[in-house]
């Protein structure tokens, strides 16, 4: 983490006052949300697979900080967060938690299958690893297009040992393509840890035989998250091929609703709730600014609580889908 | 005592090639290892080696010599230094034994188009090069078209189908890829998310299941998870099915696999004009398009109609026989053993009404039932195997639409159920053949 936390220091006076406290809002409304989603899951409001972002928000937030218009997402199926990011709706994610028709698949794709062209967020994908490809065909489209664009690809460090993973590694490096893949390291994949399962744990040299410049980034300073964003996006842009960027990051709740974590100790848990929690990081960095005062975290507590609660309550009371989505969207009409 | 010198061959599927050069004349030495000739196969130009010592005593074809025949005598050379007498290397199996695969089919007439335009004139073209001038076309009228794959450029495709289209469309548009078939058809499908059309080759379709996690569950899945947003127009192509002698992991028809999924369209064309028609109509279809090719059919050819736009719709069966004693369907290279199942059959009374299925999803299963409501009967044929397979779903829906017109027990012909073995006797027996469609034909008519 030293090592990390030290190559930021240089660019925290970069981020404005306005830009604190957006990070501040964001994150704590990604944990808001995710808090909420936890508790909708326990009434059964919400089915099938639930994989929250607690822990890890300084990840969406920082990197969506770097992104243009045109520049896409995609991430696998932990992806509330990057969406709440991505400037979707939450409304919308919610109720599409909850399988309803204002969900922004209609409630068809559920937790892991979510999607938005206009907030360029392209899934929301169930097969780990298949988003590796997929971003980097992004990137492909990108540099066919010359638009400028860079494809941000996130995923875990269960899905750093694919074999998709590197073959698109390989072929995103021999073309050049402006991609930037983003490792969040949470140290376990389901309930694997990182040493039981990775014969190299620093995902950051997974690119070393492709020739990928890679970086470890502490995942859980938003600030320092952006630095090297920043650099990692100039990198693919200026035409210089993909960058991995491997954020070491930390989950708080279990893989899934369904997962009891006990691969871990309570104790671990805490330890990194109390020392290297984000939101509570970037509280400290505000107020030795003295950019907030108690009435400001109070004013955005409550702004963040309200979004939630009508978040939550347009998935409530949002219909579910009428009966004759189950055979729309199966074919698009061949143009005559 | 002379040594026979005769036309290799080059490749599992080559049958005739062209002498193009001849390194070596009359009165020369040759020793082993030598270039002596150039071949060029429809796949590739090669070179030939002499494999025996001695003096080059005739030239018995000229160069620039199409159509010779594999096994036939080029030259001979006198043999010296006790050379071997027998045959040079390499020794195809003689061309007399019965063959997993009858030599591929000639030009079948075939029923006129009833959609073309009255007048159409047709020109002689190979499946191979109606593939070729689809995607040149439709590469032409838009630019987001693209064909990626291996081999696909520089070394103008692993059968000669993507030939010259490097050279037209340059390298952004047409990618050769490294082996990594999972990876790239997930850039493909992936690149077709942010709008572009691309064309992905596999090699052959068996390479195709490293890569059929993206072809499900990226491709065909999305747009329907998406709630409609995220569209996947792409066409996944290559040959399927058996090619010859290749063995059980070469050879595979993959029809019912992909037939099976929602959200694919599955094309299967047999002739030229077909294979034309359907690849252009896949390419500019919005959704994912399964496009399988068949390696026996790249090197025959038929009539492709001249005109600007040939499209064929997907979805379409078409009659390419008329009888009324019994339907046979059949999809890809089996509809050529199905015609001449048909020949066979009209010998001994029985007009068999064969059904081209050209596309098995969606399946044009009003065709079929039409057809079988006027010949009561119904054989199907794939090259695949028979369980849950195309003719289950056939007979599966004749059943449903028209129990009542059915005179006879539908039959099967498909592969049977065993891994594709490489023995040539075996590979027969394995596969199916115009003698096993007469004896099902036959049977379901109640003649024996």
């Amino acid at each position: 983490m030293a090592r990390a936390r030290k190559s930021v220091e240089v660019a925290k006076t970069a981020n404005s006052q306005e830009d604190l406290l957006k990070f501040y809002r964001d994150m704590l409304l990604m944990r808001r949300f995710e808090e909420r989603a936890g508790q909708l899951y326990g009434m059964g409001l919400i089915g099938g697979f639930c994989h929250l972002y607690i822990g890890q928000e300084a990840i969406a937030v920082g990197m969506q900080s770097i992104q243009i218009k045109g520049d896409q997402i995609i991430t696998g199926y932990r992806d509330h967060g990057h969406m709440l990011a991505a400037g979707m709706d939450p409304r919308e994610v919610m109720a599409e938690l909850t399988g309803r028709s204002g969900g922004s698949s209609r409630g068809k794709g559920g937790s892991m299958h979510m999607f938005s062209i206009e907030a360029g967020f392209f899934g929301g994908h169930g097969i780990v690893g298949a988003q590796v490809s997929l971003g980097t065909g992004l990137a492909l489209a990108n540099q066919y297009k010359a638009n400028g664009n860079v494809a941000f690809v996130y995923f875990g460090d269960g899905a750093a040992n694919q074999g998709q993973v590197y073959e698109s590694f390989n072929m995103a490096s021999l073309w050049k393509l402006p991609v930037v893949y983003v490792v969040e390291n949470n140290q376990y994949a389901m309930g694997t840890s990182i040493e039981r399962s990775s014969s190299e744990t620093h995902l950051h040299r997974r690119g070393v035989s492709f020739n990928i410049p890679g970086e470890e980034v502490d995942g859980m300073d938003v600030e320092a998250v952006r630095e090297a964003g920043a650099r990692a996006a100039a990198h693919a842009r200026d035409g210089h091929g993909p960058y991995i960027l491997e954020m070491k990051t930390y989950r708080y709740r279990g893989h899934s609703m369904s997962d009891p974590a006990k691969y871990r100790t309570k104790e671990e848990v805490d330890e990194v709730k109390k020392t290297r929690d984000p939101i509570d990081h970037l509280r400290e960095v505000l107020d030795a600014k003295g950019w907030a005062d108690e009435a400001a975290y109070k004013a955005i507590d409550a702004e963040v609580k309200a979004i939630v609660a009508d978040a939550a309550e347009f998935a409530r009371t949002s219909p579910e889908p009428d009966p004759a989505e189950l055979y729309t969207d199966v074919y698009l009409e061949a143009a005559q | 005592m002379s040594v026979d010198i005769l036309m290799p061959a080059l490749s599992p599927t080559m049958e005739e090639g062209t002498l193009a050069k001849w390194h070596v004349k009359v009165g020369d030495t040759v020793k082993a290892g030598d270039v002596i000739a150039e071949i060029e196969t429809d796949k590739a130009t090669m070179e030939v080696e002499a494999v025996d010592e001695g003096v080059i005593e005739a030239l018995l074809v000229e160069a620039g010599t199409e159509g010779v025949k594999v096994n036939s005598l080029i030259a001979r050379l006198s043999g010296q230094g006790g050379a071997s007498p027998s045959a040079p290397e390499p020794t195809p199996p003689p061309k007399a034994e019965p063959r997993a695969l009858s030599p591929s089919p000639t030009a079948q007439p075939v029923l006129a188009d009833p959609e073309l335009p009255e007048g159409t004139t047709f020109i002689k073209q190979t499946v191979r090069d109606a593939l070729r001038d689809a995607m040149a076309e439709e590469m032409r009228a838009d630019d987001r078209v693209y064909l990626m794959g291996e081999e696909v450029a520089q070394y103008q495709g692993a059968y000669k189908v993507s030939r010259d289209l490097l050279q037209e469309f340059g390298p952004r548009r047409v990618i050769d890829t490294p082996i990594t078939e999972h990876g790239f058809a997930g850039l493909g499908v992936g690149s077709a998310m942010a709008g572009l059309k691309p064309i992905v080759e596999f090699m052959t379709w068996n390479f195709a299941m490293q890569a059929i996690d993206q072809i499900i569950n990226s491709a065909a899945k999305t747009l329907y998870m998406s709630g409609g947003q995220i569209k996947s127009s792409i066409v996944f192509r290559g040959p399927n099915g058996a090619a010859s002698r290749v063995g059980a992991q070469h050879s595979q028809d993959y029809s019912a696999w992909y037939a099976n999924v929602p959200g694919l369209k599955v094309v299967a064309p047999y002739d030229a004009a077909d294979a034309k028609g359907l690849l252009k109509a896949a390419i500019r279809d919005p959704n994912p398009v399964v496009f399988l090719e068949h390696e026996m059919m790249y090197g025959v050819e038929f009539d492709v109609p001249q005109i600007d736009d040939h499209i064929v719709p997907i979805g379409k069966a078409k009659v390419r026989r008329i009888g009324q004693h019994v339907t046979i369907t059949a999809h890809s290279r089996m509809v050529g053993l199905a015609l001449k199942a048909a020949d066979l059959l009209a010998q001994e009374g029985i007009e068999a009404e064969v059904i081209d299925l050209r596309t098995l999803r969606p399946l044009d299963h009003a065709t079929i039932v039409e057809s079988v409501r006027k010949t009561n009967r119904l054989v199907t044929t794939e090259e695949g195997w028979g369980p849950m397979g195309v003719g289950a779903e056939i007979i599966a829906r004749v059943v449903e639409h028209g129990f009542d017109y059915l005179d006879a027990p539908p039959m099967r012909v498909c592969q049977e159920d065993v891994p594709l073995p490489y023995a040539a006797n075996l590979e027969a027996l394995a596969l199916p053949s115009v003698e096993k469609i007469v004896q099902a034909a036959r049977a379901v008519c109640y003649v024996s």
